[in-house]
């Protein structure tokens, strides 16, 4: 059966489908959510469940300033993507660039938390069941972050070299939302974690 | 449709010869086969203990609705398949195009709904009767131990421990005395099932489970692990002796005793007493008070070895010292490597612990 | 289409062998792709076949030595990881991979490169476990295969236990496979829902398409759980956690109820693309549209959800509260309802039809058949007391069995036979087809009816030898036969596949006289797919060609 009989006739209404990279975006961010929920339940399971080592009330301190860092972060890569998409690419990079910079922070921060938490409180992943889950759950959530610092340095490092252009504006748009995706599961980290579990 | 070479079933003939084939096959064999003793079979459908027997009556109404949707769902595909075929002198032209049919499609989500309702009804009874059991005051109770690849009993309010053969008393409607175990376990999961007493329960490790059975008749009930737990799991099995009344009581007053202390077997016991033996296992009235094996105060009053692996003769005792591996390679036991001499005074050793 | 030029390369490909293979390495072509993946999963089922016929020779005598208990139950443990993760899943990947595209008039996946990098995961994750094989003994003593069975319970699992290497192999090589297949998934959803040709709404898709959605979509969720659990797992053995360790106060039933989470959707989704070929391959041989089309779907849909809740009817004998076990037979005994319907919606479509009795439909019939004994022993199951005698036994090795190969396969088969034509551009052979059908049906029916007896006498699983005497053997015997049976039959299989490459019949673009658009593409279909992109009216754009007078769009 010949295809050319299958064509496409000019008083068609608009075919208009979802875009791809938003549909492949949003499923990637589905199946990340439901390795973060084990991760969340597991922690949940065995709160107060340990035999013995610290607790989290003898340990945790609330990081309050890297949380503000990284939730604006949110709030500057959106900034940064509608500069982009009004063809303001100065402004993009600028933006960019201090997500980037928030980001960091964000990742330092729980460098030194966890310094402090290893080495003056002698917390490690094996100490007990509290220690096991808090570095997993955190350390996934931070390993997230890793990558999306990653993939914002190369974007920033593109910029530098006039690659990005308007439009490249829905794409910076389908990554912003692992960006936010990974301030939403830092929120619910960070109330079950600091504020629940305490 | 568009024909290429003949449209034709596989000739009856040929299905007839293979089917014959097949029955030749089997006979033969089935001709060889030993007789079983149906005692000794440990088939679900032999209940003897309540749950079980609970058990079995919810199947039969499993089995009859199962059994009816079968003959129903069935008789609709045989009879499509032969109504509906294609016919030798078929015109060619392309039967009604039915697309649904909402009555129909309605009856047959409605039926199987109410089916489910049935069953599911029939079932949470079930289930709850079993699991929430109470234990009445003059049930024997149990600890069950499950460890790699063998089985630890403890009676904690008859002061009895022993290993792989568990020893419980006839329960009916004149002496009921049910046995509720507690199940723990040493190391990995295991399970203990008796399917003729009671549906498997399985012991896991860091947490506690229990079950229970009431075997109303005497015997030896088989059964064995049912939970992967590493190399041996298929050798560690399980004997149920459903004693009467005072059969039990024997045995447990015998399980009470110390160790039999003989004077004949002086040499054979310290060997034991100053080997590796002492590290896994205990004897009750000596120094040796291992826990990672089998307690062997009363060896000689079970039946097998190796958690059923071998039956508790001489040469089987000296075999399993000497190369645990012959009979169950994998377990946990290490070869002794004691010389003739010394394997031949300690096997008398332990053939003195009645 | 010339008829001597090979089947599956370009017409009139006189490249050099080498630069031929290139091509398939390097390729992003959804058709090459789904080639490899199928010829992929082929290789691992000869592999897995051989593992069970071990095993079974090992079993088929009380006592028996044909192998040690070290080697039976590394056979065990890898029979199952590869027939699930590497011979069912990449071969329906393959076939959705294929065929998505083709039947949705577009030019190729969401994302070609992601389609790529998903297959050549999955099977590097093939290598890496079967590579544990050759680890054991040599290499510095790492470890042999692994042989905690194939949902690795802890704590066999921990260093305690599981000393050496063989269990990380099964975690990495399921954890690299793992991200293979949530590539898959999120690109069969984007290509889906973003790539139709006009007029294809959601509810003009085949449903094959449908159907792959929604496995995509059970994939996304239930992967994850495993790949978590599995990196609890090596933080245990590796960075001293505890995440399963019982000795720190940690939960052995919380690696259970982790990996049924992931483990009971996962047997849906190797499930769901069976009913897809079943539903594509029934209407055409019966010459009926099939039945209810709304309801599949729905019914479907359903399927995906309650999946999701029935996890612990494999832990039902782990000591949980009355209450959750009866919450868990529940939910497993309504899954049965959406899962009856399709079964009658099939009855349906055949019902006052035109059957022809070709190689697809005959494995699709064989299909029927079995699901629907499959589906009913799994009522069995899910009546939890029942299930605490027939659980960890064989009925349950039977049950599973039933589906995996009395359906998944049977229906695998008939989408080999079924599809053959359109990629290749031969035709197979009917009579050896027909050979392979009844020497497999009757292997697997000596096997898997058989196999239930012993469950129901008290064998458990996993054990590499039994006792004499407890009623087993004369069924331990008859199950072992059955498996030379089924090694004739695929071995007719692949034997008709190779040979009709060469020696089949020019196929011509639509063989059967079908309706989807794959079929009104050459075969095989050219790399672009479509010289123009279709416009559809209806869910069967090929019947309104061919019947202009009585199209589907008039009816729904």
């Amino acid at each position: 059966m010949s295809s050319a009989t299958l064509t496409r006739s000019t008083a068609q209404p608009a075919w208009v489908l979802p875009s791809r990279g938003r549909v492949g975006m949003f499923s990637l961010i589905a199946a990340e959510s439901a390795i973060f929920t084990i991760f969340v339940v597991a922690y949940i399971f065995y709160l107060g469940k340990s035999v013995s080592g610290p607790t989290p009330k003898d340990v945790l301190e609330l990081p309050i300033f890297s949380t503000i860092c990284l939730l604006s972060s949110s709030l500057t890569i959106h900034l940064a993507v509608r500069a982009l998409r009004q063809a303001k690419v100065g402004v993009f990079g600028l933006w960019w660039l201090l997500t980037l910079t928030l980001g960091a922070i964000f990742l330092v921060s729980t460098g030194r938390e966890w310094h402090h938490l290893i080495y003056d409180k002698g917390l490690t992943v094996s100490t007990n069941l509290f220690g096991t889950t808090y570095y997993s759950l955190v350390g996934l959530h931070a390993f997230h972050v890793t990558v999306g610092l990653l993939a914002i340095a190369l974007t920033m490092i593109l910029t530098f070299l006039r690659k990005v252009k308007p439009e490249h504006s829905e794409r910076a748009e389908v990554f912003s939302l692992y960006w936010h995706f990974v301030d939403v599961v830092w929120v619910i980290v960070f109330t079950v974690v600091y504020v629940i579990g305490r | 449709m568009k024909g290429h070479g003949q449209t034709r079933i596989l000739g009856r003939n040929k299905a007839g010869i293979a089917v014959w084939l097949i029955g030749a096959l089997l006979a033969a064999p089935l001709c060889c086969a030993a007789p079983t003793d149906p005692s000794q079979i440990p088939n679900i459908f032999a209940p003897q203990s309540t749950p079980a027997h609970s058990i079995f009556r919810l199947s039969l109404l499993v089995l009859a609705i199962t059994g009816a949707i079968f003959a129903v769902v069935f008789s609709l595909l045989a009879y499509s398949v032969t109504k509906f075929r294609k016919r030798v002198d078929d015109d060619g032209r392309e039967p009604p195009q039915v697309y649904g049919s909402n009555q129909v499609e309605l009856a047959w989500t409605v039926i199987p709904i109410l089916i489910v309702l049935v069953l599911f009804l029939a079932t949470a009874r079930v289930i709850h009767s079993i699991q929430d059991a109470p234990q009445p005051p003059r049930a024997i109770e149990v600890i069950a131990i499950g460890h790699q690849f063998w089985w630890e009993f403890r009676y904690p309010a008859l002061g009895v421990v022993t290993a792989n053969e568990l020893h419980v008393p006839v329960s009916n409607s004149s002496s009921s005395t049910p046995t509720f175990l507690t199940l723990l376990s040493a190391d990995t999961d295991h399970s203990f099932w008796v399917p003729r007493l009671a549906g498997k329960t399985d012991l896991i490790p860091n947490r506690v489970n229990h079950t229970w059975i009431d075997p109303e008749q005497t015997g030896i009930y088989l059964g064995q692990c049912a939970q992967y737990c590493g190399v041996q799991h298929a050798k560690m099995l399980l004997r149920v002796y459903v004693d009467s009344p005072e059969q039990f009581n024997h045995w447990v007053e015998e399980q009470k005793k110390p160790a039999v202390a003989s004077d004949a077997v002086v040499e054979g016991r310290r060997i034991f007493e100053s080997t590796a033996c002492v590290n896994c296992h205990a004897v009750s009235g000596t120094i040796a008070d291992g826990h990672f094996g089998p307690d062997l105060t009363h060896l000689m009053s079970r039946d097998t070895i190796a958690s059923g692996a071998a039956s508790n003769t001489a040469e089987n005792l000296r075999a399993w010292i000497q190369e645990p591996d012959a009979i169950k390679p994998g377990s946990l036991m290490p070869p002794m490597q004691l010389n003739k001499k010394d394997m031949d005074a300690l096997t008398a050793y332990l053939l003195t612990l009645r | 289409m010339s008829s001597e030029s090979i089947a599956l390369s370009t017409v009139g490909d006189a490249r050099p062998i080498g630069e031929r293979l290139h091509d398939w390495v390097i390729t992003v072509d959804h058709k090459k792709l789904g080639i490899l993946y199928i010829v992929y999963g082929l290789i691992f089922l000869i592999i897995g076949g051989i593992e069970a016929t071990i095993m079974r020779i090992q079993l088929i005598v009380p006592h028996n030595h044909f192998v040690s208990p070290e080697v039976f139950n590394r056979m065990f443990t890898m029979h199952g990881t590869t027939m699930i993760f590497f011979v069912v899943m990449p071969i329906l990947f393959g076939f959705g991979t294929y065929l998505i595209p083709l039947m949705i008039g577009a030019r190729d996946m969401a994302f070609p490169r992601l389609n790529a990098f998903s297959f050549w995961m999955t099977a590097f994750g093939g290598v890496l476990l079967y590579f544990s094989f050759i680890g054991g003994n040599g290499l510095y003593g790492a470890g042999n295969a692994p042989d905690v069975g194939w949902f690795a319970y802890a704590p066999l699992t921990a260093r305690a236990f599981s000393p050496g290497h063989s269990t990380d192999f099964w975690t990495l090589a399921l954890l690299v496979s793992g991200v293979g297949s949530i590539g898959t998934a999120v690109n069969f959803i984007a290509t889906i829902l973003c790539m139709r040709c006009p007029g294809m709404t959601l509810g003009k898709m085949p449903l094959l398409v449908w159907l792959n959605l929604i496995m995509g979509g059970m994939l996304i969720l239930a992967i994850s759980p495993l790949t978590a659990a599995q990196i609890m797992l090596s933080i245990d053995r590796y960075l001293g956690g505890h995440f399963f360790d019982t000795q720190a106060g940690g939960s052995a039933a919380l690696w259970m109820h982790f990996f049924w989470i992931f483990g009971h959707p996962e047997v849906y989704i190797l499930v769901v693309p069976a009913f897809a070929f079943a539903s594509e391959i029934i209407p055409v041989f019966s010459r009926k549209p099939i039945f209810g089309y709304p309801v599949m779907v729905a019914a479907t849909i359903c399927i995906g959800f309650i999946s999701f809740s029935v996890w612990a009817h494999h832990m039902f004998t782990i000591g949980m509260s009355s209450y959750g076990n009866t919450f868990f037979t529940v939910t497993s005994m309504i899954i049965a309802v959406p899962t009856g319907i399709k079964i009658f919606n099939w009855l349906g479509t055949m019902w006052g039809g035109k059957i022809h009795f070709k190689a697809p439909m005959l494995f699709c019939i064989g299909f029927l058949f079995q699901f629907l004994i499959a589906g009913l022993t799994g009522i069995m199951l899910a009546t939890s007391p029942f299930d605490w005698q027939l659980g960890n036994s064989y009925f349950v090795v039977a049950h599973f069995h039933y589906v995996i190969a009395g359906a998944i396969l049977f229906t695998i088969f008939g989408a080999f036979y079924y599809w053959y034509p359109k990629a290749s551009g031969r035709m197979y052979n009917e009579t050896l087809a027909k050979w392979h059908f009844w020497l497999f049906i009757i292997g697997f029916h000596l096997t898997f009816d058989f196999m239930h007896i012993p469950g129901i006498l008290g064998m458990p699983r996993r054990i590499y030898t039994y006792e004499p005497g407890r009623g087993w053997e004369i069924w331990n015997l008859i199950v072992t036969i059955g498996v030379f049976f089924q090694i004739a039959g695929v071995l007719a299989f692949v034997a008709n596949l190779l040979w009709s490459l060469w020696k089949g019949e020019t196929a011509g673009n639509d063989p059967w006289d079908a309706w989807t658009l794959e079929w009104s593409t050459s075969s095989p279909p050219p790399d672009y797919d479509f010289a123009a992109t279709p416009v559809v009216q209806s869910r069967r754009p090929l019947w309104d060609l061919k019947h202009p007078e009585d199209p589907d769009w008039k009816y729904e």
